[in-house]
């Protein structure tokens, strides 16, 4: 009986010991990337399983993210090895970063790097990789699409009529928008239909021309399918059929193209008259000034940099590499679909290229909320356009004096707060 | 020693208490009224100030006031059922009490699988010829479709913690006052109106205090089936303390739930207030 109860002890102990072993050790990655759990797992298994040691690789909303690397701040003791996050989530933390100018970065362009030192004269964190938005069709579609219209030159008023003429050649409306709790929508309200019509993203938040821009999403929206008030991810309604013409992020589309790459077409977002608007998405690596082993962090951020992970992270991710590197041949359709559509949107003679929010801190919920009230608000709610714009512009005033945050592209460059008329 | 033994006994609990509940609890009533660590009532201004507020406040009224009442009328037939059966009374009282072992997100994902556009409900209506093609039920177009799938759910889901509170009140009713009333010539129904239910007002009290407090705090179910697209106080909460990152008015809409629910208690004990010489 005594020996048994040794024998359990002993065995609970190293239970105990496998189980808190190697957890010790890995590094943990705190990341608001790869969230789904499958490219999590990719993650885990495809990119990060050569660094020696392994990697602890966890993803989490943004919200808990910043709430346990503040919380990490305040005691002045971490477990955070390197934080990943986009542009506009790392910035606000940059009193709190390491400078990473030492890790080699010859590779990445200098405009990359300029972002990641947030405002500072320090590289606050190191560009990790990038996406954008894009248009995505069921080739279904296409032979609606209004006469003399170029797909890689749309204006928004031939996609509405494209819209209208689908809808009406299927009995249904057939624009998709990621407008469900989980979508990207204020990114296209930010970074491509405003900027459109404005050149701005916030200064000109309730002109005229705002109202246009909001005048015609509306009318986009009698084409577009009302459960996009459910969708997250525009792959899945393209896929079933629900939905033939879509907006959303290139990483959420992936799947439709991987899943029957000759079906869709990916082209760019449609341009308005100050322009082909469109936003570029940067995310980073950064490391806390809390990280329990520095030359371990630095190390891991330098890993991430190599192209073979660039690449790895790219076949992950959907992401696409930041180091200028071959992309070998056998990757996988979604990044064979919308590559050629990236680069005719960023490359076009009328391209606006618009920034994620910056400096805007803890507040950038708060400043996408902005931009999803007044979508609900008009469209949802049906509410008086002019009257929801002067609502909204004064929060999104309050909240850019609350913050100090300047103005960034497209708006113009501001001394102070950046200004909304 | 004997004597300080039960004080003794309680203090774990106590500890507990007041470590994981009192002092959270009162370091979020701090943060509702101060902003930038000055007192102020600017959390409650911007709480109230915000568009969505009176939807999300009457919502959760609304949705409360639709489900306790319901719940309790099935509760009442439930609890009657099963105290009435001879053989078999136990598994009914399990089966019953199935619903009470699922969280309430998966009790909403359950009804999401149910009402959604691809769901069990329209691939039924398809298959009986009903529908020629599934009709998008919870959409923003048909919120009382969401509120109806809600209402549905929450009775589904949490009917049977009152019902459990209401057999172990009936159990407690002593017999020989129905079977005096059964000499007297009353009826089964008049029965249970002059006799079942007075002797019930403890238990019901308790069932109704804690079902009206869980019906102020729905949340998982809510965002299960409508997202964002009705709003109720606790999704509120969630979305200013996470997603807008701000704790002072996230901590203000706690206190908004925390006074709805004291105040909704103190009405419920004085309406089933039973004097204590009338106690069996």
């Amino acid at each position: 009986m005594k020996n048994q109860t040794k024998l359990l002890s002993g065995l609970a102990a190293a239970m105990i010991a496998l189980m808190a072993g190697p957890a010790l050790a890995e590094p943990l990655f705190w990341s608001t990337q790869a969230k789904p759990v499958e490219e999590s797992q990719k993650m885990r298994a495809d990119v990060l399983s050569k660094f020696s040691g392994g990697v602890d690789y966890q993803a989490s909303d943004e919200g808990p993210w910043r709430t346990r690397i503040d919380a990490e701040l305040k005691a002045g003791k971490g477990t955070i090895t390197v934080l990943g996050g986009l542009h506009g989530e790392l910035s606000g933390l940059e009193n709190n970063l390491v400078d990473l100018s030492a890790i080699d970065h010859v590779s990445i362009g200098d405009g990359l790097m300029q972002l990641g030192k947030l405002g500072t004269s320090e590289q606050k964190y190191i560009p990790w990789m990038q996406a954008t938005y894009l248009m995505a069709a069921d080739k279904k579609a296409l032979q609606y699409l209004p006469q003399g219209a170029d797909l890689n030159s749309l204006t928004y008023d031939q996609l509405i009529a494209w819209a209208k003429a689908t809808a009406e050649a299927t009995g249904g409306p057939k624009f998709g928008f990621p407008a469900g709790p989980k979508g990207l929508k204020h990114r296209f309200f930010q970074g491509f239909l405003l900027p459109s019509y404005t050149h701005s993203m916030v200064s000109n938040f309730r002109s005229a021309e705002a109202e246009t821009a909001w005048n015609k999403f509306k009318e986009l929206w009698q084409y577009t399918n009302p459960a996009s008030t459910n969708y997250s991810f525009m792959q899945e309604p393209l896929l079933t059929g629900e939905v033939l013409i879509a907006f959303d992020h290139v990483a959420r589309l992936a799947d439709a193209f991987n899943k029957r790459p000759d079906d869709f077409v990916a082209f760019p977002a449609p341009a308005g008259p100050k322009g082909r608007a469109f936003m570029s998405v940067i995310a980073g690596v950064a490391i806390p000034k809390t990280a329990p082993d520095m030359e371990q962090a630095k190390a891991l951020v330098s890993y991430m940099l190599k192209p073979e992970t660039q690449v790895a992270t790219l076949r992950a991710t959907n992401f696409f590499p930041v180091v200028k590197t071959d992309l070998p041949a056998d990757l996988p359709p979604s990044v064979k679909v919308s590559g050629p559509a990236i680069t005719a949107m960023t490359e076009a003679k009328d391209a606006l290229p618009t920034l994620l929010p910056m400096g805007l801190g803890d507040k950038g919920g708060q400043f996408n909320q902005v931009y999803v009230d007044t979508f609900e608000r008009i469209i949802l709610a049906g509410q008086d356009v002019k009257q929801v714009l002067n609502d909204q512009a004064e929060v999104l005033r309050s909240l850019m004096k609350d913050t100090k945050a300047p103005c960034w592209a497209p708006d113009a460059a501001s001394d102070g707060p950046c200004p909304v008329n | 020693m004997s004597r300080m033994l039960p004080y003794m006994l309680l203090l774990p609990a106590t500890a507990f208490l007041c470590l994981f509940f009192l002092y959270p609890f009162s370091l979020v009533a701090i943060d509702s009224v101060t902003r930038d660590g000055v007192y102020s009532l600017e959390n409650f201004q911007r709480m109230a100030g915000h568009w969505k507020f009176g939807s999300a406040f009457w919502n959760t009224m609304l949705l409360a006031a639709a489900v306790v009442p319901v719940q309790l009328v099935l509760a009442l037939t439930m609890a009657s059922i099963v105290s009435k059966l001879q053989t078999g009374r136990s598994t009914i009282l399990y089966i019953f009490a199935i619903p009470l072992g699922i969280s309430d997100l998966a009790a909403g994902l359950i009804w999401l699988s149910i009402f959604e556009q691809s769901g069990f409900l329209n691939s039924f209506l398809v298959g009986l010829g009903i529908l020629d093609k599934p009709m998008l039920l919870l959409g923003y177009q048909t919120h009382w479709i969401i509120f109806l799938a809600i209402v549905l759910a929450e009775v589904w889901r949490a009917t049977a913690i009152m019902m459990v509170i209401l057999v172990a009140g009936m159990g407690l009713i002593p017999k020989e006052y129905g079977e005096a009333a059964q000499v007297f010539g009353a009826t089964r129904w008049q029965r249970f109106y002059k006799v079942t239910l007075p002797m019930l007002k403890p238990s019901l009290q308790t069932a109704l205090i804690l079902r009206v407090i869980l019906a102020f705090e729905v949340f998982a179910v809510v965002v299960a089936l409508g997202g964002t697209q009705v709003p109720v106080l606790m999704s509120e909460t969630y979305q200013w303390q996470f997603a807008l990152q701000d704790r002072g008015v996230a901590a203000a809409l706690a206190m908004v739930i925390l006074g709805v629910s004291v105040a909704f208690t103190l009405l419920i004990l004085r309406l089933l207030h039973v004097p204590k010489e009338a106690r069996p």
